[in-house]
């Protein structure tokens, strides 16, 4: 309530219409095919999607895996972000490029990278087939790590330039007060950053839950192990088209809500902040 | 007038997008849409027709099932070459004026193992067996479809590890290791440049049952006007003994 007050206090500049224009095109960019495929879906097939468990055990397993996955790359990413913003680490450029670079590859790509270590023949997957029994693909498992791969760089990226712009005169505050440099982190800078950590993690799931090409290459396909949504929805293509919108439109709402629930929710929290 | 302006600017933006476009090659180009179990059989038989004075020719591969939506949408496709017949009714019942579709050839299964067979697998019975890691296609694509009927003629009854997307993939699949056997097209190895990585690491056994061979893949081709005469005479080409022996040298067999 407050963010509002202060902004009608203030004159709202002109945007340039150049701005505007650019912006709506962007809008119909984004809006129109969105737009045509939900006028193309078969609605009065919708209740055959409820009944049918294909689609939902896709949803089930895609929803189970993204989540986890978002776990994953917050256990992992958040430390992995620290380093790279308050560290002089020699090498730090090299160490983030590679730690984004499945953001810009072809997800097949990645995932045959992901076979290259960890399939049975791969760098370490032969020895974990060998030595321990493990076998890494076509195991809901191999899902999740194909979406931790391709969906983490998001999460790491977004938090770690929060750290860079974030006040570091507050954190010398509190530890010229005599708090512990964990103290530091977890009562100063986690919370500075925390706006930038959830906006990253919905980035992170929302690639984990779309994930497709990562996940076929590494994980296969295989009913309620390894067959999420995505891939649920391009086999669907291949022979019934209607079921394969209702499948997409399904994940596109589903995304939607969680983008648009949680957005109303930081806007807040930033709004405070701004 | 605020709005003016950037609705002038979205329709100046729409119309150039649209210029860009329209922007075709001459009218002389034949447009071919060709499963991409063809490509290297096409590729050749391709050459064979330019170089006895045919026109220019461009190939679209993709899945059957793919081009055949992308044709009914409209897609400017002179020529189309399904790798089923399902996917050719698909479009001969919606496409008007097209030519009589020709069978140009067929495609046999084979079981995909690893280089020099060390799991000696010798027919689909074989693969009943428990410790085996296997792909097919999924049933959904043409390729797991044959496979699956393939399996039932001859009784056998498995559970595969994975059901790829395409029939490419169980090829690679069992190239890299991660499987030990496969269903796939007879083409898929037999009649791919030995360059290729994944076919060299591959080994073709036969199906080792009768019922199940006969189980062919069947490639309809068809001109999409039938009064386009380039088209229909590069139909008659596909059917002549020039492109027949591309196919055969690539793995296929003559209608």
């Amino acid at each position: 309530m407050t963010s509002q007050r202060t902004r009608r206090r203030r004159t709202a500049p002109r945007t340039p219409v150049p701005i505007v224009a650019l912006a709506v095109i962007a809008v119909v960019f984004f809006a129109l095919p969105l737009l045509a495929l939900v006028l193309r879906v078969p609605w009065s097939d919708v209740g055959d999607l409820f009944t049918a468990s294909a689609p939902r055990e896709a949803l089930l397993l895609s929803l189970l895996t993204s989540v986890i996955a978002t776990a994953c790359a917050l256990v992992l990413g958040l430390p992995l972000a620290w380093v790279l913003a308050r560290t002089q680490l020699p090498g730090r450029h090299v160490i983030r490029a590679v730690c984004t670079l499945t953001m810009v590859l072809p997800p097949v790509v990645a995932g045959v990278a992901l076979l290259a270590a960890l399939g049975r023949r791969g760098l370490i997957g032969a020895s974990l087939n060998d030595w321990f029994g493990i076998r890494l693909p076509f195991t809901t498992p191999a899902v999740i790590i194909a979406q931790v791969f391709v969906a983490m760089p998001f999460l790491v990226l977004t938090v770690e330039s929060a750290l860079h712009s974030t006040d570091r005169t507050v954190e010398d505050a509190a530890r010229t007060l005599g708090a512990s440099p964990w103290t530091v982190i977890r009562r100063v800078t986690l919370p500075a950053v925390r706006p930038a950590i959830l906006s990253g993690l919905v980035l992170t799931w929302a690639r984990a839950l779309g994930e497709f090409g990562a996940t076929v290459t590494f994980a296969g396909n295989f009913p309620g192990t390894t067959r999420t949504l995505p891939v649920a929805t391009y086999l669907a293509l291949e022979s019934d088209v209607d079921q394969a919108l209702l499948m997409s439109v399904l994940l596109m709402v589903v995304s939607f809500v969680v983008l648009v629930s949680m957005r109303d929710r930081w806007t807040g929290a930033i709004g405070g902040r701004r | 007038m605020c709005f003016a302006s950037p609705w002038r600017a979205l329709v100046a933006g729409l119309c150039a997008i649209g210029l860009l476009g329209s922007c075709s090659s001459d009218d002389t180009t034949l447009t071919v849409f060709a499963a991409s179990s063809l490509t290297d059989a096409l590729d050749d038989i391709i050459a064979e027709h330019v170089a006895a004075g045919g026109p220019p020719i461009r190939v679209s591969y993709a899945g059957s099932s793919t081009l055949a939506a992308q044709i009914i949408d409209g897609a400017p496709a002179d020529v189309f070459i399904s790798a089923n017949p399902e996917q050719m009714d698909a479009v001969t019942t919606v496409i008007d004026g097209h030519g009589a579709p020709v069978t140009i050839a067929h495609n046999s299964l084979v079981i995909a193992v690893e280089r020099d067979n060390p799991l000696g697998i010798t027919g689909l019975a074989d693969l009943e067996r428990p410790d085996l890691l296997i792909a097919i296609a999924a049933p959904e694509v043409p390729a797991g479809d044959y496979a699956r009927r393939a399996l039932d003629a001859a009784g056998v009854v498995i559970t595969p590890t994975t059901f790829e997307t395409d029939v490419r993939a169980v090829v690679t699949r069992v190239a890299l290791g991660e499987v030990d056997a496969g269903i796939v097209y007879a083409s898929d190895i037999a009649g791919r440049d030995t360059t290729d990585a994944d076919t060299a690491a591959v080994t073709a056994v036969p199906l080792g049952h009768p019922d199940a061979a006969r189980i062919t893949a069947e490639y309809p081709a068809v001109a999409l006007d039938a009064t386009n005469a380039a088209a229909v005479d590069f139909i008659a080409f596909l059917g002549g003994p020039v492109a027949t022996a591309a196919l055969t040298a690539r793995g296929f067999s003559s209608p």
